[in-house]
């Protein structure tokens, strides 16, 4: 939705710590991540592997092993960290939906894909089977799938996998939710099937304005629908802004990095594609400052002892970089 | 919270610190990637103390199977009347039976029985199996097909039953007993090895083998045999206590080795006679030792099964 | 579907002919028949009269078809030893308490064996998974027969509540089951417990828990129906298991079943009763693999569509 002016806020997250206990030592898989979300609104998460974003994602209505560590989440208002699973049970699905990267493997096998569909329905709403089988089949046609009412007595088997991120799309939207939480929804699909999962997106959004939380590796696949964007680096974001302002005025040297190994239609072709090199940092001992450093083309030594604090561009651009610094040398004297 | 007192930090920072980071610097430190793979699974293995339990049970049980029955002054056969059924004492240190012959003796030399049925039905099953399976799998087309089709009529016969027909018609002894199981026991393994040959066929890096120029030879010593060999060895592991349990089996029917040599099987056989009298050392050294050592074989087993498969372990 | 079934059929055929003819022929070759009883002073027409009784005079290959003509129809002929009876009358007679101890057997296994591998899964690393684990290596390492002996040495002969060598009332199967039934309780166990534990992991749970749903619709409508199909597969060797045990189970309690016939037959080498058991145990051992296939082709939803695509 272009108007996303008239900002009703709907989920605020602020300095999230999620970390996961393992033989090894602890895991700091989200270190400090602040976002909010309005009301219709498409905010993307973007970053490598292992940065954080899935778990991020997957928090909000807290499907880790483990509860947040720290910091809050409010949706419309409320805290969700402190309620009981019970609690988080009547929401999941009601309040949030959610589709997850693999169609393949996220579909239940034996059980029919009309169960699997209307069975929220049944737990949140109550209704008739007939009543929910009813919707259910409504919703099978919004997603894009022909012959709803055979379909729907079929298992995951007969659908291919992009049929398939179109069942699961149903099954997330299908209690009508206010938030469509999507962990990397085009990955595991073919690259025409994934410009179609996309459009559904935002026919979607359209027809019932439902927010949208995008996770993804990929920048190409949000540059036309997201708003926003949150780059994330090692468990912690390294700019937001919007869609405009991280394609087109990013400070932060990952956010130049992932943008330069994307191929760009738009851009001039002649560009080469340059990989950031070196991987992320082992969030079991995360460094103490900028977690980029190693890879970073203009670290300093502040970079490796401190943790760059947040620099506002404007209200809704911000970056964690010491460039932003006035006492930083310019780029082309680093760059040397 | 956290941004603010971040910011005081960044107030504090001193300036010469913006300065370019020296590249070395910038380099991380390399992590350590981890031990070789059998490292690794010896290191699981030993991590679990089941697993580790049945390790040292096996080691005491061979070692008393090869002295046991030195320890005493009789002898497996020697019967001496007057001591029959007799209860544990120090002389007889597990009793002795209706002929007097020694149960502890006897309890040893049965576990010298099981243990080589064992450890020969094991190696002949793992021979015939990988033989079969190996070349089922790696010749592929209707070789394969008319292989795998024996096999799964085979398969589809009840083992044990026969297993006890053979032995019918081959009459008892301990030879008998190992043919008799490893005609039918080497079609699990055959199975077993024919998977995973093929599934590592097609698997890519024996592609990239095969592109550069590896030799058949080279891509199964190199390839084929290190990533099939832990199931293998687990499936050889776990094919010991089913062994044992068909050798005591057999012999508990009368078709296992036959007297006077003495198989925890026939004692148990014997026993059942005297079950309800009293002589429950009759019962119970037999009954204990077998069960010890399928426990131990099997926890071996599993824990071996966990240690090489880390994702199965839960 | 159907074409499944009928190839699946077909093949159930085939392998219940190797088993006939591979005991004809075992048979053929077996040492130390009855008959060959020279020294107890049969006459010349007296043993001639004893071959024809038993179609002995025939060449081989009419023999052959014979045996498989009557095994078709259950029909084994006389017994070597009991003479005068035949050997389909002496199974029938044992039959009913056969499968009366398997029928307890198998139902107490597989109910048993199921809640304790869930309980232990979901209560994974807790006492209850400690327990069942312990339970299950406890029924896998000690034999059946040993386990059956150590029950009417132990607990037999202190209650009077467990009698032996009496069939009749439940309370003689309780002993008899639990130690056949104690093997496979372990092994159904590990399998649902292990089978649990990783379709718990599965993205489809992780959808299920997105969508609201509570703990027990998870567990029993969207994990359990996942982790159990596998354990459907391995009934059928775990009835032939329970039939080989009910042979010495049964001799060791003194139940009047076919395994006691089997076991007597065996020491007696009567070889007619020793092929007529092997032929109904593999025969219904083949029949149960049979079902085992067509129920999970049934049951798990891909394999019917697997199929009417070949």
């Amino acid at each position: 939705m272009a108007e996303a002016t008239t900002k009703e806020l709907l989920l605020e997250v602020d300095d999230l710590h999620v970390s996961f206990p393992t033989k090894r030592g602890e895991v700091q898989a989200v270190r400090g991540v602040s976002f909010s979300l309005s009301k219709g609104e498409t905010l993307a998460i973007v970053g490598e592997s292992g940065c954080g974003k899935s778990v991020t994602a997957q928090s909000l209505i807290r499907l880790v092993s483990t509860p947040p560590k720290s910091g809050s989440i409010r949706y419309k208002g409320e805290e969700l960290t402190t309620k009981t699973e019970k609690q988080m049970q009547k929401l999941r699905g009601l309040e949030m939906g959610m589709i997850f990267q693999d169609p393949m493997t996220s579909l239940n096998p034996v059980i029919t894909v009309g169960e699997q569909i209307r069975e929220g329905l049944l737990r949140h709403h109550k209704m008739p089977k007939e009543e929910a089988t009813k919707e259910s089949i409504e919703m099978l046609r919004l997603v894009g799938i022909a012959d709803p009412d055979k379909r729907m007595k079929q298992y995951p088997h007969q659908f291919s996998g992009g049929m398939r991120q179109r069942l699961m799309i149903a099954m997330a939207l299908v209690c009508k939710p206010d938030i469509l939480i999507a962990d990397e929804p085009t990955t595991a699909l073919d690259v025409t099937i994934q410009a179609q999962i996309i459009e559904l997106f935002q026919e979607i959004q359209r027809k019932t304005g439902v927010a949208i939380i995008i996770i993804t590796h990929d920048l190409g696949v949000v540059a036309q629908i997201a708003d926003r964007i949150c780059v994330m680096y090692a468990g912690k974001i390294a700019e937001t802004g919007t869609s405009y302002e991280v394609f087109k005025e990013h400070r932060h040297p990952y956010t130049e990095g992932i943008l330069k190994s994307v191929p760009r239609m738009d851009g001039n072709r002649d560009v080469p594609l340059i990989p950031v090199p070196g991987t992320p940092p082992n969030l079991m001992n995360p460094p103490v400052g900028c977690p980029f450093y190693m890879r970073c083309d203009y670290a300093m030594k502040v970079c490796k002892e401190v943790a760059p604090p947040r620099t506002d561009c404007n209200e809704s651009h911000y970056v964690h970089c010491w460039l932003q610094d006035e006492r930083a040398p310019s780029i082309q004297q680093l760059h040397s | 919270m956290e941004d603010r007192s971040q910011k005081k930090s960044a107030s504090n920072v001193p300036d010469e610190w913006f300065v370019p980071l020296p590249k070395e610097e910038q380099r991380e430190t390399v992590h350590h990637k981890g031990d070789s793979y059998w490292r690794d699974v010896m290191q699981r293995l030993f991590a679990n103390k089941l697993a580790t339990t049945g390790l040292i049970l096996i080691f005491l049980l061979t070692i008393m199977a090869i002295i046991g029955p030195m320890l005493t002054e009789h002898t497996y056969r020697s019967q001496s009347i007057l001591n029959s059924n007799t209860a544990p004492n120090g002389t007889y240190w597990f009793g002795t039976d209706e002929l007097g012959r020694d149960v502890f003796t006897r309890v040893w030399y049965g576990a010298r029985v099981s243990l080589f049925i064992g450890l020969a039905a094991a190696l002949i099953e793992f021979i015939i199996g990988v033989a079969y399976g190996g070349i089922s799998g790696y010749r592929g087309g209707k070789i394969d097909n008319v292989m795998m089709r024996i096999v799964d009529v085979l398969y589809g016969l009840p083992y044990l039953l026969v297993v006890v027909l053979l032995m019918v018609v081959m009459g008892p002894g301990l030879f008998t007993i190992i043919i008799a199981l490893s005609i039918t026991g080497w079609i699990g393994m055959a199975r077993l090895v024919r998977g995973q040959v093929l599934q590592l066929k097609n698997a890519e890096y024996v592609l990239a083998s095969r592109v550069l120029g590896g030799s058949n030879n080279r891509i199964i010593r190199k390839h084929l045999l290190p990533n099939t060999s832990g199931p293998i060895i687990v499936s050889m592991t776990l094919t010991v206590p089913t062994a044992i349990f068909a050798e005591a089996f057999l012999s508990f029917l009368g078709l296992g080795v036959q007297a006077p040599v003495a198989s925890w099987g026939t004692m148990a056989n014997d026993a059942l006679g005297v079950i309800q009298t009293g002589y429950w050392w009759r019962l119970f050294f037999p009954a204990f030792f077998i069960s010890l050592t399928m426990f131990a074989f099997n926890v071996f087993g599993d824990g071996l099964r966990d240690a090489l498969d880390p994702k199965m372990r839960k | 579907m159907l074409k499944f079934i009928g190839k699946r059929f077909l093949w159930m055929l085939v392998t219940l002919w190797v088993i006939i003819t591979v005991t004809f022929v075992l048979m053929r070759f077996a040492p130390g028949s009855p008959l060959d009883v020279d020294d107890v002073g049969m006459s010349e027409q007296a043993r001639a009269n004893m071959m024809a009784h038993y179609n002995l005079d025939q060449p081989v290959i009419m023999q052959y078809f014979n045996y498989l003509k009557n095994a078709v129809t259950f029909d084994f002929g006389p017994s070597m030893v009991t003479r005068s009876r035949e050997v389909s009358d002496m199974l029938a007679s044992g039959f009913p308490a056969s499968l009366q101890l398997g029928l307890v057997t198998l139902v107490l296994a597989v109910i048993s064996g199921i809640i304790l591998g869930v309980l232990a899964a979901l209560r994974h690393n807790k006492m209850i998974d400690y327990v069942t684990m312990f339970i299950a290596i406890i029924g896998i390492s000690i034999p059946n027969f040993i386990q059956a002996m150590l029950f009417i040495q132990y607990i037999s002969t202190q209650f009077d509540f467990f009698p032996t060598a009496q069939w009749g009332t439940w309370r003689h199967a309780i002993l008899p089951a639990l130690a056949l039934a104690s093997g496979p309780i372990a092994i159904i166990a590990r399998m649902t417990r292990s089978n649990m534990l990783e379709v718990l992991t599965e993205d489809y749970i992780k959808t299920a828990k997105a969508k609201g749903l509570s703990n027990f619709q998870i567990v029993v409508k969207h994990a359990l129906r996942n982790a159990l199909l596998p354990v459907v597969t391995i009934l059928g060797v775990l009835v032939a298991s329970i039939f080989t045990g009910s042979f010495v189970v049964e001799r060791i309690f003194a139940i009047p079943g076919v395994g006691q016939y089997f076991v007597e037959s065996i020491t007696n080498r009567d070889y007619p009763m020793i092929m007529a058991t092997t032929i109904i145990y593999s025969t219904i051992f083949i029949i149960m693999m049979f079902i085992v296939d067509v129920v999970y082709g049934i049951i798990d939803p891909r394999i019917q569509l697997h199929k009417k695509e070949e």
